[in-house]
């Protein structure tokens, strides 16, 4: 098992979850930022079931020297509350607004060989190679 | 609430939540996707693995439509006009990397931690995502 095998599985696994969420449908993730008109708080459940399945481990986990493969375990570094965490997060929530797509999804959803994913893949590429080489 | 799913929602993100814990154990890195994405796109040591983690976020889809559940039609319901694809998607790369995170890194991964920052985060991005739905359902845009 090295690193390259257990990403694709990871991938995987995360995709069969996506799946069976229902998050890989747009409009199921406006219906849940639709607080006003037939809200649908599904997204809810998504992130609460994934974040009590993983915080347990993770703080069982995380004050280990290396991980199971012998890889150093890498953690964010804290940081300041700062402009580009707000400015940035603020930017991602309209353009998920905007179509319902976040990048997990996005890339699930070329399993729907609909050509209008790789347009909005390519522009989503796009928007991160400009904060690459615009912003430090 | 007549779309409200709340048992294969929450199935799904145990799902979701144990491909973290999997990666996190083995690899010693968090599974937030937009971080993973611009490793994909970019030269980077960690390209290659990356890219593998995203062709599985690919194939798990592809097991479900055509293996396990190849009667069931999944829904995919998208908008289909340029206006909103373009900016939307652009907007999505530009900000998550910005704010250093997207629905995974900051809300499962960083929430998961406990990490004030993620939970801002979070908190932001669903909040100008309620306030988009809202100005575009306004407009008359869809819905």
């Amino acid at each position: 098992m090295n690193d390259k095998i257990i990403s694709l599985i990871s991938g995987v696994i995360f995709g069969i979850g996506l799946v069976i969420s229902g998050m890989t449908n747009p409009e199921k993730v406006l219906g849940f930022l639709s607080i006003t008109h037939n809200w649908d708080a599904s997204l809810i459940f998504v992130m609460g079931g994934a974040i009590l399945a993983f915080a347990p481990f993770f703080f069982i986990l995380k004050n280990k020297e290396v991980s199971a493969l012998g890889a150093k375990i890498e953690l964010p570094e804290k940081q300041n509350i700062d402009n580009k965490l707000l400015i940035g997060s603020a930017l991602f929530g309209v353009g998920w607004g905007l179509v319902g797509l976040c990048p997990g999804p996005a890339i699930a959803a070329i399993a729907t060989f609909d050509p209008i994913v790789i347009v909005f893949l390519v522009s989503m590429a796009a928007g991160v190679l400009a904060k690459k080489n615009i912003i430090k | 609430m007549h779309n409200f799913t709340p048992v294969s929602a929450l199935i799904g993100g145990v799902i979701i939540g144990l491909s973290v814990v999997l990666y996190f154990y083995t690899t010693g890195r968090l599974a937030g996707i937009s971080g993973i994405f611009e490793n994909a796109i970019s030269n980077t040591s960690l390209r290659l693995s990356n890219t593998l983690f995203l062709i599985g976020l690919v194939i798990g889809p592809l097991l479900i439509y055509n293996i396990i559940l190849p009667n069931n039609p999944i829904a995919f319901e998208i908008t289909n006009s340029y206006l909103l694809i373009i900016p939307g998607g652009f907007l999505v790369g530009f900000g998550t990397r910005l704010g250093g995170g997207c629905t995974s890194g900051h809300g499962i991964c960083g929430i998961g931690r406990l990490s004030v920052n993620s939970m801002i985060a979070t908190a932001l991005f669903v909040a100008t995502g309620i306030i988009t739905v809202f100005v575009l359902q306004q407009l008359g845009v869809y819905l």
